[in-house]
């Protein structure tokens, strides 16, 4: 059992490590657009992005199961054309975990774009820096903190993440189980054992997790 | 002095709370029941209610390990009804359930089913192993009843081993009847009853002999034993074992006791 916990948490790591990557890419280039652009529909597409937050997870795993299924009209297709097949597999579990954390990522990046001084930026264009340049040696240092504080918010998400995950993912052991989902397969079954065990491993690494977000983050005293 | 705001709020909080006083009456019947029972019981209910003026039944499905977890925890349920007599051992052993209760009032069959539209047109268990068939979907064998049946049957065809990577575990019966009504699996092991529950989306290739047969039994808790609920408890039991009852649970593809 100890080991099957390990694996479980290994599981979760590397779902919720991939979730987080993806998050602080796809996060920070959408909270960055809706910072500094303006279209028709802009606040429509940031509450539509923001709804996995506020969504039940079953609400979304429903929606992931049935976009990503075999007969789904995105899962059809990548299984015909690609032989892909998310649902039951790991990379479905990154998925679910991905769109559950992702508002938390784009919520902090967006705020943190528009406390940026615009001035800043329009005195970095003035002296000659291209528009790539202005954002990596400008806009991102200066939003960075923001960011990253949404990032590890967007970790711990992926990390506990149960229900969206269930239901797109299964609970195969060493393949989809994750930890949050192997203390749930224990409790149904009354294994207060295994339960106890999975827990405890489970808190240990949240707090881990909470304690390298305040050695990790900038030091506020230090702006 | 309270603000207009606040005495709209206290008086929805009394309301609500009222409201769950209302709903929780004294003669609620909670039962506890198989996830393969959720078509025939949801059934069941109205016709018990309508015999007996004034009782509601309250219907609550999950996995038989499941349910037995929630009443050993102290779960508020008067009538359990499981889907293998091993979870019910296991509520006698710790003492859950009113002594001389126990009555099996349905059997049920184990069978091999696949997707409805372009499912593979299986006949054995033993092909089940072809390359086609990359994932078979079983109840969890640790909290679920047809998943043990599954194993069971499985590991005395001497296959377990070999179709273990392809299993895909679900949290109760239906889900893995699901997850072959939505295509996601090539093939799973569920009860001939749930098969009927989603006639056209799954179709049933053949039975799979179980070495113990899957009887239903249900019992009467000791909290329900001892509550005002104790005679309606005798009833619904009685009921599922009567000709009216026997008769709803035929319709859904059980066989008698």
């Amino acid at each position: 059992m100890n080991a099957d916990a390990w694996i479980a948490l290994a599981l979760s790591l590397k779902v919720a490590g991939y979730a987080t990557a993806i998050n602080l890419l796809l996060g920070t280039a959408v909270g960055f657009a809706l910072a500094r652009w303006r279209f028709p529909g802009r606040e429509l597409l940031d509450a539509l992005l923001t709804l996995p937050m506020v969504l039940p997870p079953t609400v979304l795993g429903y929606y992931l199961l049935v976009l990503l299924g075999k007969r789904g009209w995105l899962g059809g297709w990548l299984h015909e054309q690609l032989g892909i097949t998310l649902i039951f597999s790991w990379q479905g579990a990154v998925i679910a975990a991905s769109v559950v954390a992702f508002p938390l990522v784009l919520k902090s990046a967006r705020a943190a774009f528009e406390n940026v001084d615009p001035q800043l930026e329009r005195a970095a264009r003035v002296l000659g820096l291209s528009e790539a340049a202005v954002f990596m040696r400008v806009s991102l240092p200066m939003a960075w903190r923001g960011i990253l504080a949404g990032v590890l918010l967007a970790f711990a998400r992926a990390l506990g993440e149960f229900g969206a995950t269930l239901m797109v993912a299964g609970s195969i052991p060493g393949q989809t189980q994750t930890l949050s989902i192997a203390v749930y397969e224990a409790v149904q079954a009354g294994q207060d054992a295994s339960a106890n065990t999975l827990v405890l491993i489970t808190s240990l690494s949240c707090i881990a997790v909470l304690l390298s977000a305040r050695w990790l983050a900038p030091q506020r005293s230090a702006a | 002095m309270p603000s207009p705001r606040h005495r709209l709020l206290s008086a929805a909080v009394c309301a609500l709370l009222a409201g769950c006083t209302l709903l929780a009456r004294a003669a609620d019947l909670t039962v506890s029941a198989a996830s393969s029972l959720s078509n025939a019981f949801r059934e069941l209910a109205p016709a018990f209610e309508a015999r007996h003026p004034g009782t509601r039944l309250l219907l609550n499905f999950a996995a038989s390990d499941a349910l037995l977890a929630q009443i050993a925890k102290g779960a508020p349920v008067d009538v359990f009804a499981a889907a293998d007599q091993e979870s019910m051992d296991r509520a006698e052993a710790q003492g859950l359930l009113a002594r001389g209760s126990r009555r099996n009032f349905a059997t049920n069959r184990l069978v091999l089913v696949t997707p409805a539209q372009g499912g593979l047109a299986l006949t054995a268990l033993a092909e089940l192993r072809q390359p086609a068939v990359r994932r078979i979907a079983l109840g969890k064998p640790e909290g679920v009843p047809a998943g043990r049946y599954a194993r069971a049957a499985l590991q005395a065809a001497q296959l377990w081993e070999a179709l273990e990577p392809k299993a895909v575990y679900a949290q109760n019966v239906r889900q893995a009847l699901d997850y072959v009504a939505r295509g996601e699996v090539e093939a799973g092991l569920v009860y001939a009853s749930d098969a009927l529950a989603q006639q056209g989306k799954v179709q049933a290739r053949f039975s799979v002999a179980t070495a113990t047969p899957i009887r239903y039994p249900a019992a009467i808790t000791t909290v329900g034993a001892g509550s005002a609920n104790a005679a309606v408890a005798g009833q619904f039991l009685a009921y599922l074992l009567s000709p009216a009852g026997q008769a709803v649970l035929a319709r859904h593809g059980f066989l008698p006791p």
